[in-house]
């Protein structure tokens, strides 16, 4: 188990050092810092102080290095745009983005796992039929366009819902949460669905199928023998069953949830990271993407690697198979 | 769906049974060498889904004849026509049957010629993206090794992130590296090479997976013995056995495509809107929303909508085809 464990976190820092490597050169060679930091009308003499006084001149390894440091103590520099440090902007976005992403999961959770039990049970009832054509269509409209929906039918058409913004937010420290006013709540209510009918899709399925599977086995044939209620079979025995792989996946979705907060927070103008990304591709504001690049990336290993260790510890195989040979 | 009523809505094209079970399947297989053709002609959903695939296609490829006006052609449009609302709502214009946009294109020309951008991206990044993953699965399984090592990490490290957020990183850089001198066309092949480069994976994987089959296989050993070189084994003796399962992810990943094209253009880094794709156009409509201008986005998204479904229930149904374990 340890050795698995620092087998994997070697690999891990591998994958990071590689995306830093990528992030630091395109923080390096796309486009001139200085042009980027100093006005026109910035003299040479000037320029090449700010040069030397940056470090630029030194050989790359030396600045990769320096970049490196700096990025495990979260200095990315200044963004270009904003004229301000990217830690602090990011700061100020993480927790949108963090409610957001949590708010999706919990709607595809809530609504996924009864949903999948329903159809695995249920399997040829027509709301089963409904469900499954439903979720057929969600996977296949792109994001944005469930998002400009909801927005026409909720906010233009019936003026229910706020279409953009996180409405009025509470500071609680750094933290500045909108889940604690009502109209934080509201507006929180469009993104979070469009951001998770996805994945409400995938924990349905695969709710489903597992139920498919599990509810043909010797054990379950034998509660129903001893003739427990159904309802003691279905959730106390069958479901409990189905939730490992359904707690794994729904982890591994975590990253791609954070991924596609991008598209959701355009479409509604939710001030999280996944905006401040786009608005810093459009106005290649290097050091905002190479701070996002960062730190999507530690997310990501982070959550793969947390998923490892449970699945080692849930299914003892892996750790047979996964042993270096 | 792929149950039941198949005998009221059979295509003309197939012969008139009682049934396409029973012993009219054989005859059925050898008129078209398929079992292919029967599980299409099995199912009204998959036919229907082709049919509007093949429309929609054909619509594109054809949009410079058929499209009532040309919306490249700026010194047709009038401002005047702007915001035009579609024929049948009061205020619409029998110029112009869906409607108009903002600066006064016609939302019909437009769809038709934005879908052939769309179509072209898509259809583009996947030959990209399929023959990428091709040849490097086909060489990490062969040669095997240090190589297989090498290919196979850098999949493992892209398969951690999204095909969209790594569509949208190299895109981003490559527009931050292109920002001041901007070449016409330039950013189709951006786009191309973003969504090209973010789907290799899945292919890679599959086709190495094949290649380390087929390669200790008698007929590749016979190949080499009699002196063939490894780049015609793997290309001409290995690659036909690895074509179904490309085709399949192929499939599948028009239709990502697709919707990525979309999305990127619509996050505003993809096409200008100076050149309508579908997604830059539900971008420009997204922003009228608000004053009822709904004709600008629904039907590009309708669109986009149909295209995305239809492409995946072919590759579905391909997948569930080509796969004998399925059957």
């Amino acid at each position: 188990m340890l050795a698995f464990a620092i087998r994997r976190l070697f690999e891990a820092a591998f994958v990071m050092v590689t995306v830093a490597l990528i992030a630091f050169v395109v923080f390096r060679f796309v486009g001139d810092p200085i042009n980027q930091i100093v006005g026109q009308d910035t003299s040479i003499e000037d320029r090449l102080k700010l040069r030397e006084e940056l470090g630029l001149n030194d050989p790359i390894a030396v600045q990769f290095g320096r970049f490196l440091s700096n990025a495990l103590r979260f200095d990315f520099g200044v963004s270009y745009q904003m004229k301000q440090p990217v830690t602090a902007i990011i700061a100020e976005r993480f927790p949108a983005t963090l409610e957001l992403a949590l708010a999706a999961a919990l709607f595809a959770v809530a609504l996924g796992i009864p949903m999948g039990v329903y159809t695995g049970i249920h399997r040829d009832s027509w709301l089963s039929k409904i469900f499954l054509t439903v979720s057929l269509i969600g996977v296949s409209l792109p994001t944005f366009l469930i998002g400009i929906l909801l927005i026409y039918v909720f906010s233009v058409w019936l003026g229910l819902l706020p279409s953009f913004g996180r409405g009025e937010v509470v500071r609680i420290g750094f933290w500045r949460t909108g889940l604690l006013t009502a109209s934080g709540l509201k507006a929180l209510i469009m993104p979070a669905v469009t951001l998770g009918l996805f994945q409400m899709t995938l924990v349905t399925r695969l709710v489903r199928s597992e139920m498919l599977e599990v509810l043909r086995t010797d054990y379950i044939k034998f509660a129903r023998a001893r003739g427990l209620p159904e309802r003691a079979i279905n959730f106390g025995h069958a479901l409990k069953n189905t939730l490992v792989p359904v707690i794994t996946v729904i982890g591994l979705q975590l990253g791609a949830v954070i991924a596609f907060a991008i598209i959701t927070e355009t479409v509604f103008q939710w001030p999280g990271m996944g905006l401040m990304f786009i608005q810093a591709v459009q106005n290649a504001d290097i050091p905002v993407m190479a701070a996002y690049l960062m730190l999507v990336a530690f997310l990501f290993v982070s959550i793969n690697f947390v998923v490892d260790l449970i699945y080692v510890r849930v299914d003892p195989r892996i750790r047979i198979l996964g042993r270096p040979t | 769906m792929k149950d039941a009523a198949d005998s009221t809505a059979r295509p003309p094209a197939a012969p008139p049974t009682g049934s396409a079970h029973g012993p009219r399947r054989s005859r059925l297989a050898a008129f078209l060498d398929s079992d292919l053709l029967h599980s299409f002609l099995r199912s009204n959903l998959v036919i229907l889904a082709a049919l509007v695939s093949v429309a929609i296609v054909g619509a594109a490829i054809l949009a410079p004849v058929i499209a009532p006006h040309d919306p490249y052609d700026l010194k047709s449009l009038s401002l005047l026509d702007a915001n035009t609302p579609p024929v049948w709502v009061q205020g619409g214009d029998p110029n112009y049957l869906l409607g108009t946009d903002d600066q006064g294109r016609d939302i019909l020309s437009t769809i038709l010629y934005g879908t052939r951008s769309s179509l072209a991206i898509g259809i583009c990044s996947v030959l990209l993206a399929s023959a990428l993953g091709l040849s490097l699965g086909l060489w990490a399984g062969y040669v095997g090794g240090r190589t297989d090592a090498v290919i196979m990490r850098i999949a493992d490290v892209q398969l951690t992130f999204p095909a969209i957020l790594t569509a949208l990183l190299i895109d981003g850089v490559a527009l931050a590296i292109l920002k001041h001198h901007t070449v016409e066309g330039s950013k189709f092949l951006i786009l191309v090479i973003a969504i090209g480069l973010s789907f290799w994976v899945q292919y890679a994987r599959t086709v190495r997976g094949v290649t380390l089959v087929e390669r200790n296989k008698e007929y590749v050993e016979a190949a080499r013995l009699i002196g063939i070189g490894p780049l015609k084994i793997m290309f001409q003796h290995i690659l036909p056995n690895v074509l179904g399962p490309v085709l399949v992810i192929a499939t599948i990943n028009l239709a990502l495509a697709i919707i990525t094209e979309a999305t990127l253009s619509f996050l505003g880094v993809g096409l200008p809107p100076t050149e309508p794709s579908l997604g830059t156009m539900i971008q420009v409509g997204n922003k009228y929303l608000f004053s009822g201008s709904w004709w600008m986005v629904a039907f590009p998204g309708f669109t986009l909508a149909l295209l995305a479904l239809a492409v995946n229930l072919l590759g579905d149904w391909l997948r569930d085809a080509l796969n004998p374990k399925l059957r």
